[in-house]
């Protein structure tokens, strides 16, 4: 007989089981707690009292400070598509086609996806970061002993500013991105605008502007929840803090790709 | 009063706190003395209710808080006020703002009240027209006085201090015990105090507990104390490093 407590004693055949029992458990004790950490927050964000002040702040912390990063990215994403998709074009012969190829790749696809994990890097860091500082200097502490929800006041006003900056920011990406195209593609390349947009409205439909938003937003979900439960759940001191944001942003822009590839799966 | 009955906690495999047993008067200055490390902290936080303990109870007033949750320990704490060790200042807000944060968060004063009822703390700590700087720009000491401020400004029945002048130097300690024992004498409130400023806290404590090696070792008033005959509270007094006989220790 040997004790479970004690697998130094095991026998050594049984120790990588062992090992593999352990670690499972972990991943699903930490996936038990990120989904209990999303559950609290929407319990907290449909129930009173709502911080609107707060709200206001993640939206400008979250939105408006990535404004910047979103338009130049967003433009220079169009710029190299509208050059490299024209290059591959014209050797069929297609070029008329340039317009609505930008289009679909970028809102379907480039958009979402780029805007979310250049978000990521810059606001989604900059949130871990905040609060694992808080965790560290014993401000999120101060909260519990007030009586407040920390949940409430960091959780859920970031979830809901993603919710509703992340369509607004993949939208404005999208706009820059198409002009970006048109810039090389009309303007440098000589395609006449009137192709270039006359395609892509014959392209382009609902469904492919509603598979867009719809992972706009479930990246707005995504990338607050992920920034946040690092922070909250950060190691001690500055290297935890540091170790928390690197985990956060990795983490964020995995659950991207992986989300991108299944929502693009299974949406028309 | 605050009844702690057999506290124990351990985190892996290294226990902190060994079956600590402490009653706290109300109205009175308990401090709570040890070495760094000796889990003074730990058993502030199992008062507060930021820690569970693995076994034992905290009472206040009767209602045991060791098992409360939600809404239950909120009700316990809206009757606390915590200075801690950092401050644990909101650095994206002004000094104004911390100390109102509270009241704008559990009251129902209107604006005006609550400019009133900050500015006539941040008088008492020596702070007046300091409100609109950020904590990233006053002084330790100040920052101290600022978090003391932030705790008392809803006039809380209980308030603890962890280690509320480390790092100060010897005159802003004094300046800081002062504060503590004026406004107590003003508001009468039950204060519960870490720190190892020996012998400064015998000035201004009512009781004084030593915590040693996770159990209390030596409680009763500052002169008590000091005449203690426990050798592990003569070290400690004197700071001195000699090993202490086990026997000694409980």
């Amino acid at each position: 007989m040997f004790s479970s407590s004690t697998p130094d004693l095991w026998p050594v055949a049984l120790r990588p089981v062992a090992a593999l029992g352990r670690l499972s458990l972990e991943v699903v004790e930490a996936l038990g707690r990120f989904g209990l950490f999303l559950a609290q927050a929407i319990g907290s964000a449909v129930t009173p009292p709502f911080k609107l002040g707060r709200l206001l702040d993640r939206i400008h912390f979250i939105g408006f400070r990535s404004l910047t990063i979103v338009v130049l990215t967003g433009a220079f994403t169009g710029m190299v598509l509208g050059l490299q998709v024209f290059l591959t074009l014209s050797r069929f012969g297609s070029e008329a086609y340039l317009g609505p190829a930008v289009a679909l790749s970028l809102i379907r696809e480039l958009g979402p996806v780029l805007c979310a994990v250049f978000v990521t890097g810059l606001a989604g860091s900059a949130l871990t970061a905040e609060i694992g500082i808080m965790k560290i200097t014993e401000q999120i502490d101060a909260l519990h002993v007030m009586a407040l929800s920390p949940t409430r006041y960091l959780v859920v006003p970031a979830l809901v500013a993603g919710l509703i900056t992340f369509p607004l920011m993949v939208s404005i990406f999208d706009v820059v991105g198409i002009f970006g195209g048109y810039l090389v593609g009309v303007e440098l390349l000589g395609l006449s605008p009137g192709t270039y947009f006359g395609e892509m409205k014959t392209f382009v439909d609902w469904s492919d502007l509603m598979t867009g938003y719809w992972k706009a937003l479930s990246f707005g979900l995504i990338v607050p929840w992920v920034c946040t439960y690092k922070g909250f759940n950060c190691g001690h001191g500055a290297a935890g803090v540091a170790r928390a944001t690197t985990q956060a942003v990795v983490l964020s822009s995995v659950l991207i790709l992986v989300w991108d590839y299944f929502l693009g799966s299974v949406l028309p | 009063m605050i009844r702690v009955q057999g506290l124990q906690k351990r985190f892996a495999a290294q226990p902190v706190l060994r079956g600590v047993d402490l009653d706290i008067a109300t109205g009175e200055i308990m401090v709570v003395i040890g070495r760094s490390g000796g889990g003074k902290s730990v058993l502030l936080k199992h008062l507060i209710g930021l820690l569970r303990p693995d076994a034992g109870t905290v009472a206040v007033d009767g209602t045991e808080i060791t098992r409360l949750r939600g809404r239950d320990l909120d009700r316990v704490r809206e009757r606390y006020g915590v200075v801690f060790q950092g401050g644990a200042l909101f650095d994206s807000m002004s000094v104004f703002d911390n100390v109102a944060f509270p009241l704008r968060e559990k009251s129902r004063f209107g604006a005006a009240e609550i400019r009133e009822r900050v500015e006539e703390k941040l008088e008492q700590v020596g702070l007046a027209g300091m409100g609109h700087k950020n904590p990233a720009e006053i002084s330790g000491g100040m920052r101290k006085r600022v978090a003391i401020a932030r705790a008392l400004v809803t006039e809380p029945e209980i308030v603890f201090f962890d280690e509320p002048t480390t790092g100060l130097d010897p005159i802003l300690v004094n300046t800081i015990h002062h504060l503590i024992m004026e406004l107590h004498r003003k508001f009468r409130f039950t204060a519960v105090m870490v720190s190892h400023e020996i012998p400064e806290i015998f000035e201004i404590a009512d009781r004084v507990a030593m915590l040693h090696e996770g159990v209390i070792v030596e409680v009763g008033p500052p002169d008590a104390v000091r005449a203690s005959e426990n050798p592990i509270v003569q070290h400690f007094i004197r700071g001195e490093v000699e090993d202490v006989p086990a026997d000694h220790q409980r």
